[in-house]
């Protein structure tokens, strides 16, 4: 039986508001998800529901407040929720990729350089890393002209195919997705559905956020449901 | 993964009078980390960055340096002149004001060529190459080598420190809020030029700074500082994105949106 390369064990998180009081709002209770290698997960659930704050558990980017996160990373299963920092940033080095809802642009770096890094991160040589963001970035439909320049200036839906570029160009294993194509253009999204599907297909497993439904059923396997929780209880 | 740290501090205290500068304090740096120290002026921030540096005694605690033999040293243990020589080769500090660190009345190839020379190196043409490819390194035209610093611009100066911090080759950097008092603009140039020398060249960065956005920039770790104390430390984007102490809540939530 194949092996899950991600899963949730009572995965709660609650925020307390220091400067409101120390009113605390509790977001996710108890969420117990597995994913195995190939497959699309989608989170599904009303706005507010904590889809996003489930998926930036799962990164490390907010603190789980219990439970467990456990990755397979290097071959062994490591809790995202209890691993000290310089672990985390190991597993999202080489195991853990994420693409946020929006670009975090960095001044002066050109687009081509902010997919690049990724690789040249890993020691992967400068001239190498920059032929394969290259070719990712003219796949996404950003023309060579704009590979030079940094991203600030670019629309919406540029940066958005830019971030995708930086999220694919790792080859994680497991890759997060927040709304991949919020921004984008018919002909775009199909670009990304297909890339979606390529990496399946090579064994990536995927946890998702799919505003648009269509886009939704082309790459999920399944739903998992996220629900606000008063409704729940 | 390396799990042997290259700098620990334990137990850092100090007092002024009666104002608590640092209270009981750990740190830990590995090599090739970027660490970053925040909190509002008067947390203790720059104390910290002082007696980690050696440079500022403290009450109490220890911090120890792994050399490049993988020795352990106790760097308020050490003779005056082996901390010096570890400040000029193996280390390098990064002062907000860089005319705390260049001499105003040297040249600039000459204020970079004189780290190589306080190395050992001796031979003229070897360092004054050096110098220029450093020069080149930080985005200095090399036709500039033989101006004198008191004719380039704040964000010229700070470049032309880190120039000369980083001819050494040190394994270790201090920096003392780099980018503080520059227009925006020659900030970003500079944030920039850090991220990719730090990446490069693999340096480890004990970063004190009050900007949270330069933190999350050049910073894999963070720790959170208030009247002395460590009230908050872990991977930058989290603390900075789900910050658990109130004080950090303050301190994120003060931030204007640009």
């Amino acid at each position: 039986m194949t092996q899950p390369i991600l899963q949730t064990e009572g995965l709660s998180k609650s925020f307390t508001l220091h400067l409101q009081g120390g009113v605390r709002i509790p977001v996710l209770a108890d969420v117990d998800l597995t994913l195995l290698p190939g497959e699309c997960v989608a989170l599904s659930g009303p706005s507010g529901a904590g889809k996003s704050t489930l998926m930036r558990s799962l990164y490390g980017n907010y603190r789980a407040g219990s439970g467990r996160i456990l990755v397979r990373h290097d071959g062994a299963m490591v809790d995202i929720a209890s691993a000290d920092p310089r672990t985390i940033i190991a597993v999202r080095d080489r195991t853990l990729g994420y693409v946020s809802q929006f670009l975090r642009v960095v001044p002066r770096v050109p687009a081509l350089d902010v997919v690049a890094e990724v690789l040249v991160g890993r020691g992967v040589a400068v001239a190498r890393a920059r032929d394969a963001a290259h070719d990712l970035l003219l796949r996404l439909n950003i023309p060579p002209r704009l590979h030079a320049v940094p991203p600030a200036t670019f629309s919406g839906g540029e940066q958005q195919r830019v971030n995708l570029a930086r999220g694919f160009i790792g080859a994680h294993p497991v890759l997060l997705l927040d709304e991949p194509t919020a921004s984008l253009d018919g002909a775009n999204s199909a670009v990304v559905i297909e890339m979606i599907r390529q990496a399946k297909a090579r064994g990536v497993a995927i946890v998702g956020i799919f505003h648009d439904a269509e886009v939704r059923d082309q790459v999920a396997d399944r739903l998992f449901p996220v629900m606000p929780l008063q409704d729940a209880a | 993964m390396n799990d042997e740290s290259l700098l620990s501090a334990r137990g850092l205290s100090l007092h002024f009078g009666a104002i608590p500068a640092l209270v009981d304090v750990d740190v830990d740096l590995w090599p090739g980390e970027v660490l970053a120290i925040v909190g509002e002026s008067g947390s203790g921030k720059t104390t910290l960055l002082n007696v980690l540096s050696g440079r500022m005694a403290a009450d109490a605690g220890v911090v120890w340096y792994r050399d490049p033999a993988g020795r352990l040293v106790d760097v308020h243990a050490m003779p005056a002149p082996a901390l010096r020589t570890l400040h000029r080769s193996d280390w390098g500090f990064v002062h907000q004001n860089p005319r705390d660190n260049l001499r105003m009345a040297v040249s600039a190839g000459g204020n970079v060529g004189e780290r190589l020379m306080a190395q050992g190196a001796r031979h003229y043409a070897n360092i004054r190459a050096e110098a220029m490819r450093w020069l080149e390194e930080v985005e200095i035209d090399a036709d500039r080598i033989d101006d004198l610093p008191r004719t380039f611009s704040g964000g010229m100066l700070q470049r032309l420190q880190i120039a000369r911090t980083l001819v050494t080759h040190p394994r270790l950097v201090f920096m003392d809020e780099p980018t503080g008092g520059l227009d925006v603009s020659v900030q970003a140039r500079l944030l920039d030029l850090i991220r990719s020398l730090v990446a490069r060249f693999s340096i480890a960065v004990v970063l004190v700074t009050h900007d949270i956005a330069v933190a999350r920039l050049l910073a894999q770790r963070i720790v959170v500082m208030q009247r002395g104390r460590v009230v908050e430390t872990g991977l930058t984007d989290q603390v900075l994105d789900d910050p658990q102490h109130p004080y950090t809540q303050l301190l994120v939530s003060s931030v204007l949106q640009a």
